[in-house]
């Protein structure tokens, strides 16, 4: 009896804290029936800050993945000076809040920052336009990629990009055919991660974007709005998707990884 | 393909992996690296790969200077003691490897694949993953993928050290036949003498980074340079503060000039061979003597008699001998 309760409260806990929210919202978004949320979703407003954020996410996981896959290879291989500080650096967007995220990139792209002095000299605008969006939420999820990939090239080692050398692979066959499919899994694992992250950053964006309806809102800040104008049914609609969305990236995620073990286990 | 290894030395940290060494391999041979685990013998083989790069010294292969050629320069075939196989490639991807790397016609590789496959008895798994097959079958893989380059030096890692016992008889056996077929230079490095001994043409012992002795299976076993060598290349005993190999002395029950007398302790019968253990009369460590079962029946010895033990005239000195000798190499 004894071993049972702990799990069951466990389960319980982990039930009310996390799942019965988010089924609240589901049944607050029907209340009352699909067509308000159609229109709440197909709205101009509500469609373009969806288009905005799959725009930013498809900016920054590439980015991520080039950074982080390079960064990760550095680390894992000892090619990286002083590493400890460079670990630390990258675990830096973890430790803050996102918030402090944004008002660094803003006090540096603001009219008065080191680089908006020049950009606005030259009209070239960055602060509150995607440009800025962007670069918070690379920012934001910068340590995904890298933490997924560097325990994996750690524990691959070199011996098979050696024998690649030794065969007579260049370095850029060794990395492609050799050690990026070793590794593909936990990229995409990192690319996951990255994504969900990317989609539903909110605090560093709200200070950056500068939050234009249809022009620079996120559909993160399309549900803040929403909420705080009293429209609940918009606010809840476009949650919901958000949810949905990050639901299926984790069941992606969990597939993924159980395929990963089934491989690993062959 | 002949390998002149000049004075080299490597340093990792504060260990020095090899120090000051110069070895000769002449082509066409198979060679054995022997020595303790620790003892530089896998440094100094990376290093003529080119996986290392020596602190001091030079490489020549061929008599061309190849210490600051990259490895996938050096047409070399090289096999890892884990086989470092691609994990994520089938059988017939892993060999066919160097040869798509090279950019050689498809259907030259398909032939030359299946060549190999053939060669190492894997021609009904080319489909598998390395994670499907055994240990053994593993590494034959990796030797597959090694020789599809046709290299004219094949050097291998402690090959079979991950292996069992049994396999491991196997392989080794068929490694010779395989050198004796493909018409390479071999150096392989293991620290099991009985592999070394068994199927090398010429053994090069390491041990601290230095070369302690290097010449034929025959010549090391019979004329080692000093204890160590002489130790490490089978069963000793001391007699007299002399090491001595145990079938190397005479067992006597009358009293002969310049004969250790001793009280036998014990004797273990192992089939053919009989093992007699003796303590010498003025006390000190135990004598282990190997003989044949008829030596033992012919001399009638029992526990408790004393006989009288004498260094038989088939081992000499180095000296005596005049093999060649690492120093030696170098002074002329």
């Amino acid at each position: 009896m004894g071993k049972y309760a702990l799990r069951y409260s466990i389960l319980a806990y982990i039930t009310l804290l996390l799942l019965v929210p988010i089924v609240m919202i589901g049944y607050r978004t029907f209340q009352h029936g699909v067509a308000p949320v159609w229109d709440a979703l197909s709205s101009p407003t509500a469609t373009h800050a969806l288009q905005l954020s799959v725009l930013i996410t498809a900016i920054c996981v590439p980015v991520n993945v080039i950074f982080g896959v390079t960064t990760a290879w550095l680390i894992a291989r000892h090619k990286m000076p002083l590493p400890w500080l460079v670990n630390a650096m990258i675990n830096l967007p973890f430790a803050m809040s996102p918030v402090v995220i944004g008002l660094a990139v803003y006090t540096l792209y603001g009219r008065t920052g080191w680089f908006g002095t020049y950009l606005f000299a030259h009209n070239i605008g960055v602060l509150f336009t995607w440009k800025a969006i962007a670069i918070a939420t690379i920012f934001v999820s910068l340590p995904f990629v890298v933490r997924e990939v560097v325990p994996v090239l750690e524990e691959l080692g070199t011996e098979q990009e050696q024998a690649a050398e030794v065969l007579g692979a260049s370095r850029l066959q060794s990395f492609f055919q050799v050690t990026l499919p070793a590794i593909r899994w936990a990229v995409v694992y990192g690319v996951v991660l990255t994504a969900a992250r990317a989609l539903g950053e909110f605090g560093a964006v709200n200070i950056v974007s500068g939050n234009s309806v249809g022009q620079t809102q996120t559909l993160p800040l399309f549900v803040n709005d929403s909420f705080s104008q009293f429209q609940p049914v918009a606010a809840y609609s476009a949650g919901l998707l958000l949810a949905v969305i990050s639901l299926l990236i984790l069941v992606g995620m969990t597939t993924l990884s159980s395929r990963r073990r089934r491989e690993a286990s062959l | 393909m002949s390998i002149q290894v000049r004075n080299l030395s490597k340093t990792f940290d504060d260990f020095h992996a090899l120090q000051d060494v110069t070895v000769d391999i002449e082509s066409g041979q198979l060679t054995a690296v022997l020595g303790p685990s620790g003892g530089g013998k896998s440094t100094l083989l990376r290093i003529i790969a080119g996986l290392e790069t020596p602190d001091s010294g030079t490489v020549l292969i061929d008599g061309v200077d190849v210490t600051n050629v990259a490895a996938r320069d050096r047409g070399i075939g090289f096999v890892f003691q884990h086989y470092a196989a691609f994990s994520h490639m089938s059988v017939w991807d892993n060999v066919a490897f160097g040869l798509k790397v090279r950019k050689t016609p498809k259907p030259k590789i398909r032939g030359r694949v299946n060549d190999l496959l053939k060669l190492v008895h894997l021609d009904g798994l080319a489909h598998r993953y390395p994670s499907e097959l055994s240990g053994g079958q593993r590494q034959r893989m990796a030797l597959a993928r090694a020789l599809a380059v046709e290299p004219s030096l094949l050097l291998l890692d402690e090959p079979f050290g991950a292996l069992d016992v049994k396999v491991r008889q196997e392989l080794r056996e068929w490694l010779r036949r395989l050198h004796d077929e493909v018409d390479t230079t071999t150096i392989f490095v293991t620290h099991d003498q009985e592999e070394a001994m068994e199927i090398s043409d010429q053994i090069i012992v390491i041990n601290d980074g230095r070369v302690e002795q290097a010449g034929t299976p025959d010549q090391l076993y019979d004329h080692p340079i000093n204890d160590f060598v002489m130790g490490f290349l089978g069963p000793v005993t001391r007699l007299g503060g002399v090491l001595v190999r145990p079938h190397d002395i005479h067992v006597s029950l009358a009293p002969d000039a310049g004969g250790h007398p001793a009280v036998v302790e014990r004797l273990v019968s192992l089939g053919f061979e009989t093992r007699l253990v003796a303590r010498p009369v003025n006390g000190g460590e135990a004598i282990t003597v190997q003989l044949t079962r008829n030596q033992i029946q012919n001399l009638a010895v029992g526990v408790g008699d004393t006989v009288h033990l004498t260094a038989s005239p088939t081992t000499g000195p180095l000296s005596a001998v005049g093999v060649s000798t690492p120093s030696a190499d170098q002074a002329g």
